[in-house]
């Protein structure tokens, strides 16, 4: 039974029209999987459904049949009955999405009085508690800044839950969330959903959750749907050639580039012990009165010519990590070694860097040309446009005329102006569309293989991982809790956080292997668990997991794990 | 928290000390001890012997910075600066040129000043800050944009218009008020409303232009959009998400000028003849006292720093992120 | 030579401010954000309007500030101790037609009544200048107003044709400018300039002060000193906030700590205090050394200058502070790392990185701060610490004019031309000051 219908819908603003004619069913109880890149107009589309566009954007024409009533012919009187009532909504960035100065009970408490009447406390926690939030009661007293990432969206969620909507629209729900995060959060929707009869139009990029999640997908592309199908048709054998491209694009389908250095070359870089540790000043004379361990005593080894991976979740410690390697980080304590010499601080024509934000990385007056010339000032620019894929036509604009992955690639030109033989790359991709991704990734290995460069890479994507790298280093509160070759570490993870990581990371084919293994929220490192760092969220752990943290124990020549039961 | 304050507590002791540098500086280096004397005496025939009567009688016989004639630790303190400032931190001011005594002076001409500044304080924040949620109402309307040209008319007029054109307008034509003046008690009231309305009016565009800026900041922020998407109603929307988080920066902007309300405004206490520190300080100026000059920058200081805690005070109990850090 | 030329500092920092102003229009053609936001300012058409006003403002001071002093008749080359300029000479009718005492606008009589010569009573005595033409019994006055309205109106419409022929290769030039907006202001402008003008050749257009001066002469003398006010205050507060702005933001530390306390401590002394302290101290200063000024108007230039240097030393704080929370901001940006990962020394990295991306606050904060001095030296002349009692300003106007209003009857017209005047100026920079902020805020909020 159709409850949504959306014929033809058309959005613009000014000569602009972002959505260009979309036209999709969902019915009740439904998971329907909106997918595309940025920029395609999913977000607008889910904002016209609900008339909250921003102020400059008009619906040009269609129809949005909402359980046979017409949205776009309704006053907003009408439109304000159906917002949190019938339909409701989540965004992607539960940090902005929740006003800040009041609590999440009571900004609960008003979409219940809105829709219900009356906001019994008792409501308010009973929905905190139905999207798995623990100890619902004193939560609900606490302000948004207090909670993790994962916990403002359970209450965001719950805020949306309130009216009892038929229909819940998430706009991109766990972009903004660790992967293990994310895997919980995905599990709630699609737990509420089923016990609701909640529809569910969920908007994304990443295939991965439109495999897991969806029971239709429409994907958008400049405005327009290109495809709509049933999952498992649409996965088997997608119809529309973007469709293909974007399967294309992924990692795992890329075509495995020749990891041809061998292992057992001398190291290039060498870290012993590293630690950073930032102090925590209370009183009134500011004393220093504990440290925040942000690196907790790393040891890594690096070759030429090989990709090692650092994998982790946010606050884990790795960019503190990548940039006291480089050098702009103060390191507490620690050797970093270069080509076996002992280093501090920088050395820009060994090591350099590439930054995440496309978008901050480059000096928005500055010219190309002037921008890649600024660690060197007779780099030769042309050649290393070229290198990078770029044509040396592009020396005299600004950034801002570029995309997100042209300005990683004038980036990459910038390190290499100064020759450097390793280059720390902190999540250079995490920002970028699967398409765009793919093609960085691809000069990434061509530049390796041509150069010889080594790769520091630092990442949270488990399939860019098992593209890209020989060895990866997994990381957990400031300390390498397992490291191996990717082959070892993917195929045959030992730690429990690892595995953890591996099964929470969404599978194109659908499947799902051991669920939820790390509930709950990772620790603060401000605040580490006393032991094993892990053992609060570990299915294992043990007493005396409480007690020690594990030293290590050597699996095979190149694969160590720490833990006290590594099998 | 509390460690917050008592850290910018301590922190007030060098910026005061750092005043009292540059007033003395100020004054004495340019004008000794020797000049001010012999402007005080007036006359031809002032003999040094006068001179060094004078200065002794008000403490300015010694150097003005560093001793070197006394020994050790009395090298900095048998000074005029040390002694001044020291008496100025025990609240001790001395003497004006006129023989009266500054402390009391203070005391007493506060009264008039708040009298004044405090109506003006509070009827100028709810005026504006109704006018600028007015013009939000209505934004992007003709109404909204009226208003906002109305406000930059208003900033473009000097205050002293208001003044002479609201003096000028009760005393000739019509005649409702006094227009200068002071009495105490309760019959100041007819004397503070053409002040009051006066100064309210004067800064009332360039604050409405403020507050409206903060407040369509705020308008655009995400969890306005999510207070919609929950079907709230935008009157709601706007007294409970809106305002609400506007008005921490706002109030805590306001807070900052409470302490100088003693001070009150120079200009209207001497348009308007109250006698409040204001016009003791424009008086104390024109007749070029300058212990009463001193003793009002002085207070000026401490009161800013009072003010630069108030602020942080009520950032902390305003803004729960900062409360429970 | 017939004069000799004289250089007061105030002329010589205002032709440097110039200087500097058309040499920064070529360092914002080639900066391509910089040229973007000013040519967004260029298609405002408020913005334009008020800048076309704002910039006869500065020509009229311009012309105020080419001093020269006469020669005086004789064989040996000396020369009158009066310092003129080319303003005092294009209005010299205006300055030395000076009549006893008040006189209301456009009036043929005096406002006063005086015991006349020959007659037995008191009467409004006939104007020295003001409506000589019409003789004696100032008939036809009506009828006189009337045509020389009518023509100056032509005039002004003839001189604005010139301005509209010449200015069309601009208008082909950069077509997308508000063009309109300049136009409709500059024939306003020439209408009333017309006007105005033909009826200054008989009359006090704008009446007489107290001694006899023409209003309409003082209140064009008093836009130089509020403009100057404005700017060159700017000019002398600039370089330090900037300076100490970034480098308190970037370097963090003791460094920052130490320019924190310094405008603490500063922004702590009540303003007004603090200016009349310092203003106080350089009257002394003046007062005992005679002997550096030649004349009279140097001296009131050198008081001049020192209360823009005053206030420019009391009002750098603001800047300073929003110039160290942006470049706490900018310190983190990601361009700012890689520069350090690449060697780039702090230095290189204050001035390529962090300087051009903090040039859009400076520019609106220059432009917005403008107004507020201006307001400001109303109110301190007014208090009597602002300008030399001998400068003329819209504040010691006000001041002189405060009194008249007690009067009976009402002598309201030297008031209302600076409050005209005044509001002029003050309103063209603030809306100048709105479009230059509204094209350059990347968070600009209509």
């Amino acid at each position: 039974m159709t409850l949504l219908r959306v014929r033809d819908l058309a959005v613009s603003i000014g000569a602009v029209r972002p959505v260009a004619g979309v036209g999709f069913e969902i019915a009740r109880g439904e998971t329907f999987a909106l997918l595309g890149e940025s920029g395609c107009g999913k977000s607008l589309t889910a904002l016209a459904l609900m008339r909250l566009l921003p102020a400059a954007a008009r619906i040009e024409r269609g129809s949005v049949k909402f359980a046979g009533n017409e949205l776009c012919g309704f006053t907003e009187a009408q439109m304000r009955a159906m917002r949190g009532g019938r339909i409701g909504m989540i965004f992607q960035e539960p940090g902005t999405s929740l006003n800040p100065v009041l609590t999440v009970g009571a900004q609960i408490a008003e979409a219940l009085r809105q829709h219900t009447g009356r906001a019994a406390t008792e409501r308010v926690v009973e929905l905190l508690a139905a999207v798995g939030i623990p100890e619902p009661a004193q939560r609900a007293a606490e302000y948004p800044f207090q909670m993790s990432g994962g916990m403002k969206q359970r209450a965001m969620i719950a805020m949306a839950l309130a009216g009892e909507p038929e229909l819940l629209i998430a706009d991109e729900p766990t972009t903004a969330l660790d992967v293990t995060i994310q895997a919980q959060v995905l599990d709630l929707l699609r737990d509420l959903q089923r016990r609701r009869g909640m529809a569910l139009l969920l908007i994304t990029h990443d295939l991965g959750i439109v495999a897991r999640m969806a029971d239709r997908v429409g994907v958008m592309r400049a405005g327009r749907l290109v495809e709509v199908a049933k999952k498992e048709d649409f996965f088997r054998a997608p119809a529309h050639p973007y469709s293909r491209e974007l399967f294309a694009a992924l990692p795992e389908n890329l075509p495995a580039p020749e990891k041809s250095a061998p292992a057992g070359r001398p190291a290039l870089l060498a870290v012993r012990d590293l630690r950073v540790h930032f102090p925590i000043r209370r009183g009134v004379f500011r004393r220093t009165v504990g440290h925040v361990r942000a690196v907790d005593g790393v040891d890594l080894e690096l070759a030429a010519a090989r990709t090692l991976a650092l994998v982790g979740e946010s606050g884990c410690g790795k960019t503190t990590l990548g940039k006291a390697i480089l050098g702009l980080q103060e390191k507490t304590e620690g050797a970093v070694s270069l080509a076996g010499r002992r280093r501090t601080g920088l050395v820009p024509a060994q090591m350099q860097m590439v930054f995440q934000d496309p978008f901050g990385s480059l000096n928005p007056r500055m010219r190309i040309g002037a921008i890649i010339a600024e660690g060197r000032a007779d780099a030769d620019v042309d050649a290393l446009l070229a290198q990078v894929g770029l044509s040396a036509a592009m020396k005299m604009r600004y950034p801002h005329e570029f995309s997100g992955g042209q300005r990683q690639r004038i980036a990459i030109a910038r390190a290499l102006a100064v020759g450097p033989q390793l280059l720390i790359c902190d999540e250079p991709t995490s920002a970028l569309d699967v398409s765009v991704q793919a093609q960085v990734l691809a000069l990434l290995v061509d530049l390796q293989q041509r150069l010889g460069l080594a790769y520091l890479f630092i990442t949270h994507n488990i399939s860019v991982v098992a593209f890209l790298a020989h060895e990866v280093a997994v990381m957990y509160l400031g300390r390498i809790v397992e490291r191996g070759t990717a082959d070892e570490v993917l195929r045959d993870a030992r730690h429990p956080y690892t595995r953890a990581l591996l099964a929470a990371v969404p599978r194109i084919d659908g499947q799902e292997g051991e669920r939820l293994l790390a509930p709950g929220d990772p620790p603060s490192p401000v605040h580490p668990p006393a032991g094993c760092h892990f053992h609060p969220r570990c299915p294992r752990a043990t007493a005396r997991c409480q007690a020690d943290y594990p030293a290590t124990s050597v699996l095979s020549e190149t694969h160590q794990v720490r833990c006290f039961f590594p099998d | 928290m509390l460690a917050y304050l008592i850290r910018r507590l301590l922190y007030a002791l060098p910026i005061l000390i750092g005043v009292n540098v540059i007033t003395f500086s100020l004054f004495f280096v340019v004008n000794t001890p020797d000049d001010v004397a012999r402007m005080q005496l007036g006359a031809k025939h002032v003999t040094p012997a006068a001179i060094e009567k004078w200065k002794a009688e008000r403490g300015y016989d010694k150097p003005l910075f560093f001793n070197p004639a006394a020994a050790g630790g009395a090298q900095l303190t048998e000074t005029i600066f040390f002694e001044k400032s020291v008496r100025m931190f025990m609240l001790d001011f001395g003497r004006a040129d006129d023989g009266r005594d500054i402390a009391r002076e203070i005391r007493l001409r506060m009264g008039p000043s708040l009298a004044v500044a405090v109506p003006v304080f509070v009827l100028g924040l709810w005026a504006a800050i109704s006018f600028a949620l007015l013009l939000v109402y209505f934004r992007a309307t003709p109404l909204d944009f009226a208003g906002v040209v109305l406000c930059v008319a208003m900033m473009s007029i000097s205050g002293l218009f208001y003044i002479i054109g609201g003096q000028w307008l009760v005393a000739k034509v019509w005649q409702l008020v006094p227009i200068s003046g002071y009495a105490g008690g309760l019959a100041a009231a007819q004397f503070i409303v053409l002040p009051v309305i006066v100064s309210v009016l004067a800064g009332l565009g360039a604050s409405t232009r403020w507050y409206r800026t903060i407040f369509l900041e705020e308008y655009t922020k995400d969890h306005v959009r999510t207070a919609r998407a929950k079907g709230l109603p935008e009157r709601l929307v706007l007294f409970r998400h809106v305002l609400r988080n506007a008005l921490i920066p706002i109030l805590t902007g306001a807070v900052v000028l409470i302490p100088a309300l003693f001070m009150g405004s120079l200009l209207i206490e001497a348009f308007f003849g109250i006698p409040g520190l204001g016009s003791y300080t424009i008086d104390a100026i024109h007749a070029q006292d300058f212990a009463v000059v001193r003793a009002m920058v002085f207070i000026g200081s401490a009161l800013y720093i009072v003010g630069l805690l108030l602020t942080d005070i009520s950032y902390t109990l305003a803004d729960p992120r900062i409360r429970l850090q | 030579m017939m004069f000799k030329p004289v250089l007061l500092w105030s002329d010589a920092l205002f032709f440097l401010l110039i200087a500097v102003a058309l040499a920064s229009v070529f360092y914002i053609r080639r900066d391509e954000h910089l040229r973007l936001g000013w040519r967004k300012v260029g298609q405002s058409r408020v913005g334009m309007a008020a800048a076309t006003l704002l910039l006869v403002f500065v020509g009229i001071a311009l012309l105020d500030s080419l001093h020269y002093r006469e020669r005086l008749p004789g064989p040996q080359a000396t020369y009158a101790v009066e310092v003129r300029s080319a303003l005092d000479a294009l209005l010299g009718g205006l300055r030395s037609g000076a009549e006893k005492t008040y006189s209301a606008p456009l009036a043929t009589h005096s406002f006063a009544k005086e015991t006349l010569d020959h007659d037995a009573g008191r009467d409004f005595p006939r104007l020295r200048h003001g409506g000589a033409h019409l003789g004696a019994s100032a008939e036809g006055w009506g009828a006189d107003v009337v045509r020389r309205i009518v023509q100056g109106l032509g005039i002004g419409l003839i001189v604005w044709l010139g301005l509209w022929l010449a200015g069309a290769p601009l208008r082909r030039a950069a077509p997308h400018l508000a063009w309109d907006a300049v136009f409709v202001t500059l024939l306003a402008l020439c209408l009333t300039a017309g006007a105005v003008a033909l009826l200054a050749q008989g009359y006090h257009v704008l009446g007489t002060d107290k001694v006899g001066q023409d209003v309409l002469y003082l209140t064009l003398k008093s836009i130089r000193t509020g403009l100057l006010i404005g700017t060159l205050t700017t000019l002398i507060m600039l370089p330090a906030a900037v300076f100490l702005g970034l480098l308190a933001g970037y370097a963090g530390g003791w460094i920052d700590d130490l320019i924190q306390y310094l405008y603490t401590t500063l922004n702590s002394i009540p303003g007004v205090l603090l200016i009349a302290a310092a203003v106080l101290m350089m009257q002394v200063v003046i007062d005992t050394n005679p002997e550096w000024f030649a004349t009279a108007a140097e001296r009131a230039d050198a008081r001049f200058l020192a209360l823009c240097a005053i206030l420019g030393i009391t009002s750098w704080t603001g800047l300073c502070r929003l110039l160290r929370g942006e470049a706490l901001k900018l310190r983190e940006m990601e361009y700012v790392q890689a520069a350090r990962a690449l060697g780039v020394s702090h230095a290189r990295i204050l001035a390529r990185h962090v300087l051009p991306n903090v040039m859009h606050i400076v520019m609106i904060a220059i432009v917005m701060d403008f107004s507020g001095l201006v307001l400001a030296e109303a109110v301190l002349s007014y208090v009597g610490i602002g300008v030399d009692p001998t400068t003329i300003s819209f504040g010691t106007m006000i001041n002189s004019a405060r009194m008249e209003l007690a009067r009976e009857p009402m002598v309201w017209w030297s008031l209302a031309a600076a409050f005209v005047f005044m509001f002029a100026l003050v309103l063209a920079a603030n809306l100048f000051a709105d479009a230059v902020r509204d094209a350059f805020d990347p968070r600009a909020v209509k």
